[in-house]
C-alpha cells in the first residue's frame, strides 16, 4: 500500500495527521513574538559566581543572616556537584563564570512605593507583552466578558520584581502575594519555615545553584479556609544579555484554602544561550488545593539552534495534609532546552496530584519533561496526561516516575503519554519509571489513544462516529479543557494551540 | 575515561577467580577482544542506571554463592514428551554420555572448543560479534565477560529444516558451581529451527546465546528456567533478524533467587518479525528481571514484547524494556506490554518501559500495569462454586495466557501450561487469603 502523501510547506504529511496541526506547529516556529528587548539602564553584579557574588545578592536584597548562611551552604555544596547528564538533551558545556547572576533596572535602585512610581519604560515593556500592570484593567483578549476576570500580577524583570498588583485587595482577604525578597523582609518566619522544605537546598545541581543565587520570585500565602479572591500570576521576563534568571517561588496553601496560580515567561531573541534555573515550591496543607499553570514561552532559539533559553527548572508540590490537592498544567512551547519535572509528593491520606502537559518542540529544540508522583499516603490518587509534539529536528522526551510506597494502600495512578512526530528528522521518546511496592494500589501506564475514556468513546460510537473520529473528539475535547483552564494573559496564545489535534499519535 | 573505582575493583576481584581459557586462532582473538571490551567497561555496581532495580553484587562476587539443589521429583523433566535432540551440560560442562549423538538432518552441531581449533569457521562472524554490537548504547559487562571466559558451548548452523528441536538441558549438581556457557546459532536463509533450553544449570549461571537469523528463516526459542530456589542467573540473548525472517522467544521462570534475562534484538532487514515473551512466577525470595532492547533498523518490521509476572510473599519483578526505532525504519509496528499481578502486600513490581522513536510513520505502543487480582472476577467464580484457590489459579493462568500464546507449538505450550498449573497449585495454599 502506498500512502498518499501531501506536502505542507515542504513537510510530507502522512495519513491520519491533521493538516491544521502541522500548519499551526509550523506557524509557531520562527515567529517568536516576544523577541524584542527593552533598552534600559541596568545595574549588574560582576560577572561570574563566587561566595562574594552570593553575599552581594543577599546584601542587595537586604537579607537576614540566616538566609545568607543558607545561600552559602548551597553554594559550597554546588561547587562539589556535577551537572546531570541523564536527560536526553545535548548542549555545549555551560560556563557558569561567564554569566551575570544579578541584573536590576537602575530605576529600581530606590524601591518604588507604588506602581505609579515604577519606571514607565518597565511598564511599557509589560504593556507590550500584553500584561497591564494597572489594576482594574481588562486583560487583552477577554474584553466583553460578562464578568471580567481579574488577575493579580507580580512582574519579575531579570533579577527583580518590579511590582505586584491588587496587593491591597488581596490583603483584605488575608492573602499575601509579593516578591520573595519582600516576603523575606516582611514575613521572615513564614519564609524561614517553608523555604527549602519541599525542594531541599541541595536537591539537584540546578536547584542548588538556584538556592545559592536566587534573586527574586513570588511568594504566596493563603490563610486557613480562604479561597483566594482572584487568580494570581507571575510574569517572568529576561531582558539583559548574558544574564541568568534564578527565581524562586514559594506558595503555601494553609488548611482548607484554594488558589489558582499562573506563570508566564518570555525573553528577547539573542544568538547566545541564556540560563534559567528556577525553583518552585508548593506546600499544600489539609484540604487545601493549588492549581499551578504555566505557559512557558522563553525564546526557543532560531531554526539552526542558535540562541534560546536553557530552562532547567525544579518544581515540586508537597501535599502535606489529608485530602490536599495539586494540579500542574503546563504548555511548553519555548526554550532551546527544557529540563523540567513538576512533581507531587502525596503525603497526606486521600491527597491527589494531577499533571497535564502539552510540550511542543520545533526546529532544534530539545525537551525532556515529565513528572514524578510519589504516593506515600493511603488512598492517594494521581493522573498524568502528557502530549508531546515534535517537529523539525526537535527531540521531545517524556520522563516520569510513579512510585507507590508500601504504606500507600489503595492508591491509584493513571498515566497516558502520547507523542506526535511531524517530519522524519525529529524524535519522540518515553522514559517512564514505575515502582509499585504494595498490591492494593493500581498503576496503569498506557500509551495508546484507544485507551481514552471508554464510556465517552462508546457514546460517540453509538452516535455513529467511527473510532478514529471519536478518539480525536475526546482527546481534543480534553486538550481544550486544559487550555481553556488558563484564563489569563496567555489565553490568546494558548488558544492558538487548541487547533492542534493529536491524530496519528504514537506511544 | 577512567573507570569509577568501584567498577574497577569489582572487575579485578571477579577476574582474579577466572582463568582465560586457552584458545588459538579466531576464537582466541574473539576472546581477547571481548576481554578488552570488559576491561573498558568494568562490572556493574548498584548505582548504575541500568542496574537500578537489580542488585548485581551476587553476580559480581568472585565465587558463586552456595545454592542448594532443589528437585522434589514432583514433575516430569521439561519437554519430556517432545521428540528432541538432547545436549546435556552438568554444571556448565558438556556431558557426552547423557547427550544424544550430535547429528541431525539440516543442522550442523559442534562444541565450542572443537570449532575453536579450526582455522576458518562460520562462527567467526557470530561469536562475540552480536554481543559486541549489543554493547551500545548500554554496556552489558556480563556478556563481554562471557565471550571472553566461556568454558563451553554449542555452535549450531542450520542449513535447512531441522528434523526435530534441539534441546539444551542444564543440570545443576554442585552447590557452588559457577557456569559460563556461550552458544551461537546461525540460521541460513530460509532455514528453520526450534531451540529448547531447560534446567537451572548451576549455582550461578552466566549464559550468552547469539542468534543470526538469515533472510526468510524462522527461529523459535522456548526456555524453562529450572525450579532451584537459590540459583542465580544472568543470561543474554543477542539476535539479528534478517529480511522477512521470524524470531520468537518465550521464557518461563519459576523460582530462583536472582534471574536477570537480557534480550537484545535487532530487526536488521525489512519485514522482519521478533516476538519476545516471558512468564515468571515467584514466591518469597525471588527477584526476576527482564531487560529487553529491541531495535528497529529496517522498515516494515514488527516487534512484540509480552512480559507477565505473578508475585507473592515479597517477590520482586523488574521489567526494563525499550523499543528503539531508527531513522528510516518507517511502517514499524512495535508493541510492548509488561504486567504484574501482586498476590499479596509484600510483593513489588518495578518497571521502566521506554520508547525512543526517530521515524514518523510508525505505530508503537506500550503499556504497563500492576495490581492485585480482580476481586470482582474472583467473587464471580466463587459464586459459581469454585473454591477460592481454584478460582485464583484460573485467573492467574488467564493473566499469563497472552505470554504463553507466543509459544507456537501446541505440545510445548501444553507442557508450559501444566508446569504453571502445578506450580500454582503448590503455592496456592500460601497465596489464598
Amino acid at each position: 500500500m502506498t500512502a498518499m502523501l501531501e506536502t505542507v510547506n515542504g513537510t510530507e504529511v502522512r495519513d491520519g495527521v491533521d493538516r491544521e496541526t502541522i500548519e499551526t506547529v509550523q506557524a509557531m516556529a520562527g515567529k517568536y513574538k516576544h523577541g524584542w528587548e527593552t533598552d534600559i539602564e541596568m545595574d549588574y553584579a560582576p560577572k561570574g559566581l563566587s561566595e562574594d557574588i552570593v553575599r552581594l545578592i543577599s546584601a542587595k536584597n537586604e537579607e537576614p543572616a540566616w538566609l545568607l548562611d543558607w545561600r552559602l551552604q548551597a553554594y559550597r555544596r554546588w561547587v562539589q556537584m556535577e551537572e546531570p547528564t541523564w536527560a536526553m538533551v545535548s548542549y555545549p558545556k555551560i560556563d557558569y563564570q561567564d554569566q551575570y547572576y544579578y541584573a536590576k533596572p537602575k530605576s529600581m535602585a530606590v524601591k518604588p512605593k507604588s506602581l505609579d512610581e515604577v519606571d514607565p519604560k518597565l511598564l511599557a515593556t509589560y504593556a507590550k507583552l500584553g500584561i497591564p500592570l494597572k489594576e482594574q484593567m481588562l486583560l487583552a483578549g477577554v474584553e466583553g466578558d460578562a464578568e471580567p476576570r481579574r488577575v493579580a500580577v507580580d512582574a519579575v524583570f531579570d533579577s527583580v520584581s518590579v511590582g505586584t498588583t491588587f496587593k491591597a485587595e488581596l490583603a483584605k482577604a488575608g492573602v499575601i502575594f509579593c516578591s520573595i525578597s519582600e516576603a523575606v523582609r516582611e514575613y521572615p518566619d513564614l519564609v524561614r519555615k517553608y523555604i527549602g522544605s519541599v525542594v531541599p537546598q541541595s536537591d539537584n545541581f540546578f536547584a542548588t545553584l538556584n538556592s545559592a543565587v536566587f534573586s527574586d520570585g513570588s511568594f504566596v500565602y493563603i490563610p486557613k479556609g480562604t479561597r483566594c479572591p482572584m487568580e494570581l500570576s507571575t510574569y517572568f521576563r529576561i531582558n539583559a544579555e548574558n544574564t541568568g534568571q534564578f527565581e524562586r517561588t514559594l506558595i503555601i496553601a494553609d488548611e482548607g484554602s484554594y488558589v489558582s496560580y499562573l506563570e508566564g515567561c518570555t525573553a528577547p531573541k539573542r544568538d547566545t544561550h541564556q540560563l534559567h534555573a528556577a525553583v518552585v515550591e508548593l506546600v499544600i496543607l489539609k484540604d487545601a488545593e493549588i492549581k499551578y499553570s504555566t505557559v512557558q514561552n522563553w525564546y526557543p532559539g532560531d531554526e539552526e539552534g542558535r540562541g534560546g533559553i536553557y530552562n532547567f527548572v525544579t518544581k515540586r508540590a508537597d501535599c502535606r495534609g489529608d485530602r490536599a490537592k495539586v494540579m500542574w498544567t503546563q504548555v511548553e512551547t519555548g526554550s532551546a532546552i527544557t529540563w523540567k519535572y513538576p512533581s507531587c509528593i502525596l503525603r497526606g491520606d486521600d491527597s491527589q496530584g494531577e499533571f497535564y502537559s502539552i510540550a511542543i518542540a520545533n526546529n532544534a529544540q530539545q525537551a525532556d519533561t515529565g513528572t514524578k508522583m510519589i504516593h506515600l499516603g493511603k488512598r492517594t490518587k494521581s493522573r498524568i496526561v502528557s502530549k508531546g509534539i515534535s517537529a523539525g529536528r526537535a527531540q521531545n522526551t517524556y520522563r516520569g516516575l510513579v512510585s507507590m510506597h508500601p504504606r500507600a494502600k489503595d492508591s491509584r495512578n493513571y498515566t497516558q503519554c502520547d507523542s506526535l512526530l511531524i517530519g522524519d528528522k525529529c524524535g519522540a521518546h518515553t522514559v517512564p519509571y514505575i515502582e509499585v511496592r504494595n498490591n492494593s494500589s493500581r498503576v496503569e501506564h498506557e500509551a495508546t489513544t484507544s485507551k481514552v475514556d471508554d464510556d465517552q468513546l462508546f457514546y460517540c460510537r453509538s452516535r455513529g462516529m467511527d473510532e478514529e473520529a471519536a478518539v480525536a473528539l475526546v482527546v481534543n475535547g480534553f486538550c481544550k479543557e486544559v487550555l481553556q483552564a488558563l484564563p489569563m494573559e496567555f489565553a490568546m496564545e494558548a488558544q492558538s494551540l487548541v487547533a492542534i489535534s493529536l491524530e496519528g499519535s504514537v506511544g | 575515561m577512567a573507570l569509577p573505582q568501584a567498577k574497577d575493583d569489582a572487575l579485578t576481584a571477579r577476574l582474579s577467580a577466572l582463568a582465560l581459557p586457552e584458545s588459538a586462532g579466531w576464537l582466541g582473538a574473539a576472546r581477547s577482544e571481548a576481554r578488552a571490551r570488559l576491561l573498558a567497561m568494568g562490572l556493574p555496581v548498584r548505582r548504575d542506571e541500568y542496574w537500578r532495580y537489580t542488585d548485581p553484587s551476587s553476580l559480581v562476587a568472585p565465587a558463586a554463592p552456595v545454592a542448594v539443589r532443589f528437585n522434589p521429583g514432583d514433575e516430569p523433566e521439561a519437554f519430556d514428551a517432545i521428540d528432541r535432540l538432547k545436549i546435556v551440560f552438568v554444571d556448565g560442562v558438556f556431558d557426552a554420555d547423557a547427550s544424544d549423538d550430535l547429528t541431525l538432518s539440516g543442522v550442523e552441531i559442534e562444541r565450542l572448543d572443537r570449532a575453536g581449533q579450526a582455522d576458518i569457521h562460520w562462527a567467526q562472524g557470530t561469536y562475540g560479534v552480536l554481543e559486541a554490537r549489543g554493547q551500545t548504547p548500554v554496556a552489558r559487562p556480563f556478556a563481554a565477560l562471557n565471550s571472553a571466559y566461556a568454558t563451553d558451548g554449542i555452535l549450531i548452523r542450520v542449513t535447512g529444516r531441522a528434523a526435530r528441536p534441539v534441546a539444551l538441558v542444564y543440570v545443576h549438581s554442585s552447590e557452588t558451581s559457577d557456569a559460563i556457557l556461550h552458544h551461537c546459532v546461525k540460521l541460513e536463509a530460509g532455514s528453520n529451527l526450534t531451540l529448547l533450553e531447560s534446567g537451572p544449570a548451576a549455582a550461578r549461571f552466566n549464559k550468552v546465546l547469539e542468534v543470526e537469523v538469515g533472510d526468510g528463516a524462522e527461529f523459535h526459542h522456548i526456555r524453562v528456567q529450572g525450579r532451584d530456589h537459590e540459583r542465580r542467573a544472568a543470561t543474554h540473548l543477542f539476535a539479528r533478524v534478517g529480511a522477512g525472517a521470524s524470531f520468537r522467544s518465550f521464557t518461563l521462570t519459576a523460582n530462583g533467587r536472582l534471574t536477570r534475562n537480557e534480550a537484545v534484538i535487532e530487526l536488521a532487514g525489512p519485514a522482519a518479525r521478533a516476538h519476545l515473551a516471558g512468564a515468571a512466577v515467584g514466591d518469597g525470595d525471588f527477584h526476576h528481571d527482564d531487560t529487553v532492547f529491541v531495535t528497529h533498523s529496517a522498515p516494515n518490521c514488527e516487534s512484540r514484547q509480552v512480559f507477565k509476572k505473578v508475585l507473592m510473599n515479597g517477590a520482586t519483578g523488574v521489567f526494563q524494556g525499550k523499543i528503539l526505532v531508527r531513522p528510516g525504519a518507517q511502517k514499524t509496528d512495535g508493541y510492548q506490554i509488561s504486567q504484574s499481578l501482586l498476590l499479596d502486600e509484600d510483593s513489588q513490581f518495578l518497571a521502566k518501559p521506554e520508547l525512543e522513536i526517530y521515524a514518523d510513520d510508525v505505530k508503537c505502543s506500550h503499556g504497563s500495569t500492576s495490581g492485585a487480582i480482580d476481586e470482582t472476577a474472583l467473587f464471580y467464580l466463587q459464586s459459581r462454586g469454585l473454591p477460592r484457590t481454584v478460582a485464583q489459579g484460573l485467573l492467574v493462568l488467564a493473566f499469563l495466557a497472552e505470554a504463553i500464546e507466543e509459544v507456537a507449538d501446541e505440545a510445548i505450550a501444553d507442557d508450559i501450561r501444566s508446569r504453571l498449573e502445578g506450580w500454582l497449585a503448590r503455592h496456592a495454599a500460601k497465596a489464598g487469603k
